[in-house]
């Protein structure tokens, strides 16, 4: 049986794609067949973030049109062959996507697939409902912030109202908090919001936090998902919460300042 | 930033304030986001008939929706326009 997540989070720019990326690389990496789905008609992205942007053929939009097939248009990861992408189209056209199809494609990659990541668009419009309409696990990605987690909050009432789950009274979709761009050191200063802050506000099971790290854009400047940088901080919080998403028991990490008076000194510069 | 700025951690911290601003706007949205989708038709046509015997301003009807547990509320309230001042 097919799991389907959906990214999502109301806000533009708090890391969708950069964490629909990454946990569908991690997923895969895992052993586990993957497929990432871009929902972002007419801004699609996530070709360029995960490094297949010159392999895009067909998209989504011709497979609910029936110009391709379903295989046809997944792309195959260059660095992981259990992970598929299925491309958003460019086009203006926002009535593109239909629930009906969304649903049909969705359906058939679950014959397939163990893990479909549908990574949203920004915003409360037709992409954003349809990515989540059809989802078991929803991962809302917030900043410490407070328009990121007010937003959070406005898409957490929507997935439980508006999603298929909601209306068929099936049991709720399973909702996970991802904190990016944190920063433990703004924290301490009590310039940011806190990751308890944020969990009292929304009361969301913490999945886990990625630090504010240069790693994310240099993997995007490199089309590699940051999760591949198993060095980097942020990568190694991907690999944490994909670990944590498979029923992993791990401390969580990167919440506490942990440089020293020196540390300190030494890094006010960056 | 300076070495001063690592010995002033104790200055009025704006993470405070998000937080009790966010506490209040979402508990504020969240009630709201609860509520019947035919609250303000209801108000309106309750108010159109209202009107049709009293003579009662735009805001004189209140309609508040209220959850818990256990039970919905639906409070209705009427304002009627103060005769005595209206005659005298």
């Amino acid at each position: 049986m097919a799991r389907i997540i959906v990214v999502t989070s109301g806000k533009g720019g708090v890391g969708k794609t950069t964490t629909s990326a990454a946990i569908a690389m991690g997923l895969a990496k895992k052993g586990h067949k993957t497929a990432v789905i871009d929902f972002d008609v007419g801004l699609r992205n996530l070709d360029l973030i995960m490094g297949c942007e010159r392999r895009v053929v067909y998209d989504f939009i011709n497979v609910i049109n029936g110009e391709a097939t379903l295989n046809q248009a997944l792309i195959r990861d260059k660095n992981c062959n259990q992970l598929y992408i299925l491309p958003a189209s460019q086009t203006r056209d926002k009535d593109a996507l239909s629930q009906e199809g969304v649903g049909k494609i969705l359906e058939d990659l679950a014959k397939d697939f163990k893990y479909i990541v549908c990574d949203s668009p920004a915003g409360i419009e037709k992409g954003a409902h349809l990515a989540m309409y059809y989802a078991d696990d929803a991962f809302v990605v917030t900043n410490p912030e407070v328009s990121s987690v007010r937003d959070s909050d406005r898409m957490l009432g929507i997935l439980s109202s508006k999603s298929r789950r909601a209306e068929q009274n099936q049991e709720p979709i399973k909702e996970y908090l991802l904190l990016t761009r944190y920063s433990p050191e703004r924290v301490k200063l009590g310039e940011m919001l806190s990751v308890d802050d944020v969990q009292e506000i929304l009361s969301l099971h913490l999945l886990g936090v990625i630090p504010e790290s240069k790693s994310v854009l240099n993997a995007s400047n490199s089309g590699l998902p940051v999760i591949l940088d198993e060095k980097s901080d942020a990568g190694q919080a991907y690999i944490d919460i994909v670990a944590r998403y498979l029923g992993e028991d791990r401390p969580h990490r990167f919440i506490d300042d942990k440089k020293g008076f020196f540390g300190k000194l030494f890094n006010r510069s960056k | 930033m300076s070495l001063l700025d690592y010995f002033k951690i104790s200055k009025a911290s704006s993470a405070v304030l998000a937080k009790e601003r966010l506490q209040i706007l979402v508990a504020h949205e969240r009630s709201s986001r609860n509520q019947p989708s035919y609250l303000p038709q209801l108000q309106k046509e309750l108010l159109e008939v209202v009107r049709k015997y009293i003579n009662v301003g735009q805001d004189a009807i209140s309609v508040n929706f209220e959850q818990d547990d256990e039970q919905e509320t639906l409070e209705l309230n009427i304002v009627l326009p103060d005769i005595h001042a209206k005659n005298s």
